[in-house]
């Protein structure tokens, strides 16, 4: 009976597959990675490879910036080799929760959905929107932008939220995107941007004549670096990098180098 | 496919909506004015028998006529800082817009000198008229007269032209309704409202400059 050798033979496959399924499923999610870390001596992290400066692929092809940095630091300090698994914002939770990598360190920020599925460790990196201008534009507080002209890019989240909190009194000039309202910074036409932390360090890239320096915060959501859950000794072990890192100064530096600002006192 | 509009959403966005048509309005009205007048100056000059001063007018009419509108804005507003001229959004709208028109009235008030029948401006000249009044008594009118439709027709391309003006964050009203569907997430309604307030202030325009034609000129402007 030919028919019934096909149903055996799917059958079969279908065990197969499912048996494959089953073994290999449960192995990431025991608490054991910080051992296998230790044992192989490799720390698997995915990082940006789309999101500069937290990551991009340089001009020799291997990817750098802030998450990089941090991810070689934190390996080099559990004693490990890192291994850089470039990811995209959209499938960088799935790597970790499907046991491809250890560590996801790409900037990413906390919220009650992704809690459910991760853990966190402390926030490593700055992510923030605020007001930025040159050394000459004193703007402690929202009220000091009285009678100044600020540029931000329209319907951003640094849009609506500073539109909360401004009075009358205040002139926003809203740009079609980002590069518009970059430009009418550098050429004067405003004297102060709303925008992220991350747009204030391209333009520092630029080296224009007008520096945008922190002026305040508009809104913080800084970034932490997501683990699997269960997998406390690991959490515990980063945490401690991360601690010992803000106090030697070494993640300054890193912010230094990529953000052109200094790691914020209350991360 | 069925999409359920919802017009009310925008109720609270009407400050920004009376604004953006004023704005749209002053602009097209200051850059009308002073643009037409570039243009009769412009036309003048370039049919004028002073050569280097048509060799000139020619030169700024091809440059602006052979360049993007969008491109003449970026370069008043973020480009001239560089040079430390600065002007206000606003300000470089109309500089854009009045440069613009002069250039392409320039060109259309010319046609209309140019078919002024030799023999007319002879006729001045007999009368003991002077160059400047012949081309302000004898030429200009019927000229104007000639070409009033294309002019009218130009005058609406800059008013709707003027839209590209919310790139540099002169509040209009395509600014307004770009802001609004920014805010309520409708873009369908904000730009459908601001299509109507369009054709709305483009149909209200011709039939003022169609009025404004039949009084300035009883006896001879062309058809449209």
């Amino acid at each position: 009976m030919r028919f019934a050798k096909i149903l055996g033979a799917l059958g079969l496959a279908t065990a197969v597959l499912a048996g494959g399924l089953v073994s290999t499923a449960p192995t990431h999610a025991k608490a054991d990675a910080l051992e296998r870390i230790a044992k192989e001596k490799v720390l698997r992290v995915a990082v940006p490879q789309d999101f500069p400066p937290f990551g991009s692929v340089g001009t020799d092809l291997k990817p750098v910036g802030y998450d990089i940095d941090a991810a070689t630091l934190i390996a080099k300090e559990m004693g490990a080799k890192v291994e850089l698994v470039p990811v995209t914002s959209t499938n960088r939770i799935p790597y970790l929760t499907t046991g491809k990598v250890d560590l996801v360190i790409s900037s990413l920020g906390k919220n009650a959905e992704r809690e459910k599925v991760i853990d966190f460790s402390t926030a490593y990196a700055p992510f923030f929107n605020g007001v930025f201008g040159p050394d000459d534009i004193k703007a402690e507080k929202v009220e000091d932008l009285e009678g100044k002209t600020v540029g931000v890019t329209r319907g951003s989240v640094e849009d609506i939220e500073l539109s909360k909190i401004v009075s009358d009194k205040v002139t926003v000039r809203r740009y079609e995107d980002n590069n518009g309202t970059i430009s009418a910074f550098l050429s004067g036409q405003v004297q102060l941007v709303a925008t992220g932390n991350v747009v204030a360090a391209a333009i520092f890239e630029r080296k224009p004549p007008r520096l945008p320096n922190m002026k305040f915060l508009i809104k913080n959501s800084p970034c932490f670096v997501g683990l699997n859950k269960n997998e406390g000794p690991l959490l515990e072990k980063v945490n401690a990098i991360i601690a010992k890192a803000k106090d030697d100064g070494s993640l300054d530096g890193i912010s230094k180098k990529w953000l052109h600002a200094p790691l914020p006192k209350d991360l | 496919m069925a999409y359920s509009f919802d017009f009310s959403s925008l109720l609270d966005y009407t400050p920004v909506l009376v604004d953006g048509v004023a704005t749209t309005v002053g602009l097209t009205a200051v850059s009308t004015v002073l643009g037409v007048a570039l243009g009769i100056g412009g036309a003048a000059a370039r049919t004028s028998t002073v050569k280097p001063l048509a060799i000139v007018v020619g030169a700024y009419v091809e440059l602006i006529r052979n360049t993007p509108f969008l491109v003449q804005l970026f370069f008043i507003f973020f480009g001239l800082p560089s040079l430390g001229i600065r002007l206000a959004e606003w300000q470089a709208a109309v500089l854009a817009m009045v440069i613009n028109l002069g250039a392409y009235s320039t060109e259309i008030i010319r046609a209309g000198i140019e078919a002024t029948p030799k023999g007319q401006i002879e006729a001045g000249a007999s009368l003991g008229m002077t160059g400047p009044q012949i081309f302000r008594y004898v030429v200009l009118g019927p000229a104007l007269g000639k070409i009033w439709p294309a002019l009218t027709s130009q005058i609406v391309i800059v008013m709707l032209g003027s839209s590209v003006c919310s790139q540099i964050a002169a509040e209009e009203l395509s600014f307004a309704a770009n802001f609004i569907q920014s805010r309520n997430f409708r873009p369908f309604e904000a730009y459908f409202l601001a299509t109507a307030l369009y054709l709305a202030l483009a149909v209200a325009l011709r039939w003022a400059f169609s009025l404004i034609g039949r009084r300035m000129f009883a006896k001879g402007v062309a058809r449209a």
